[in-house]
């Protein structure tokens, strides 16, 4: 997994360094400071934070035993992941109505490109967290697999702290 | 050391377990963290507010970022506990992909658009 975590490491440091390599060049607008609401993706960001520490929750639930509250945290992550991806959705339609699409501008191709991957992400991380859940109602996912949990939570914090640095490169630094 | 009994496996087996209660925090301690998070997320957005700090906003936002990404991968990662092997494995990539960042913007910021 950490494998696999490092190599997602330099695939998603390939997307924000293009980003940043095209940024304030693009030709046509919209610009970003035309589309962006920094207040409504401060709260995104704040819903996938707590996700994280929804994830590491069920993780300490699985490891005491208590399979039950685990299913409470499990549930409770994904409903956070989809309110999460729903969220962007609603935002890139908002940004396609202004005008701003994967060919208009330099900043249209870069910007969907990096956080449309890292949604598909998320939303992976979504399967497998529903995955584990309905896994665990079939009493498949034990106090013994707590390591499948503890995998599943690597994934889901490390598409968390993507999103960190997505939110500050991306949205906040000034342009 | 040599007992076949297997009384050692079960100290052995017991003090893993101990090893594994006090290697991980508990929840109290992981709401501490996701509060410390949501405050830095706050401080950020108020920052990128306030007007009279736009000529040093970008290493303030770069800081708080990475005290957020360091805090996630060392307590909810647990990296801060687990085997340093894993740090070095999710590390060096970083290292690399932030090299690759710094090379790329130097490249073409000089060569591509003369700046």
């Amino acid at each position: 997994m950490w494998s696999f975590l490092g190599s997602e490491c330099l695939f998603f440091g390939s997307l924000i360094s293009t980003y940043l390599v095209y940024r304030n060049h693009s030709l046509v607008g919209p610009l970003p400071q035309d589309v962006f609401d920094i207040p409504y993706t401060s709260v995104s960001a704040f819903v996938l934070l707590m996700s994280s520490l929804t994830m590491v929750l069920a993780l300490a639930a699985i490891q005491q035993g208590n399979v039950k509250q685990m299913r409470v945290w499990l549930l409770a992550t994904a409903l956070l992941g989809t309110v999460f991806v729903s969220g962007q959705v609603y935002e890139f339609t908002g940004f396609v109505r202004e005008g701003l699409s994967l060919q208009k501008n330099l900043f249209g191709t870069t910007f969907f490109v990096l956080t449309g991957f890292h949604g598909a992400h998320v939303t992976v991380g979504v399967i497998i967290l529903l995955s584990l859940f309905l896994n665990s109602l079939r009493g498949k996912v034990t106090q013994k697999d707590s390591l499948t949990v503890e995998l599943a939570g690597l994934y889901w914090h490390f598409v968390d702290v993507v999103w960190i640095v997505i939110f500050t490169v991306v949205y906040l630094l000034p342009y | 050391m040599h007992n076949p009994t297997g009384t050692e496996v079960t100290e052995v087996t017991a003090s893993e377990a101990n090893h594994q209660a006090h290697a991980h925090p508990r929840a109290g301690e992981y709401v501490r963290i996701a509060v410390i998070l949501a405050f830095i997320t706050m401080v950020e957005v108020l920052v990128y507010y306030q007007e009279s700090l736009h000529s040093v906003i970008v290493p303030i936002l770069l800081v708080l970022s990475a005290v957020k990404f360091s805090l996630v991968a060392m307590f909810f990662m647990h990296l801060k506990f687990d085997n340093r092997l894993f740090s070095t494995i999710f590390t060096g990539p970083l290292v690399l992909a932030f090299a690759v960042l710094i090379a790329l913007l130097t490249i073409f910021h000089r060569v591509l658009f003369g700046a």
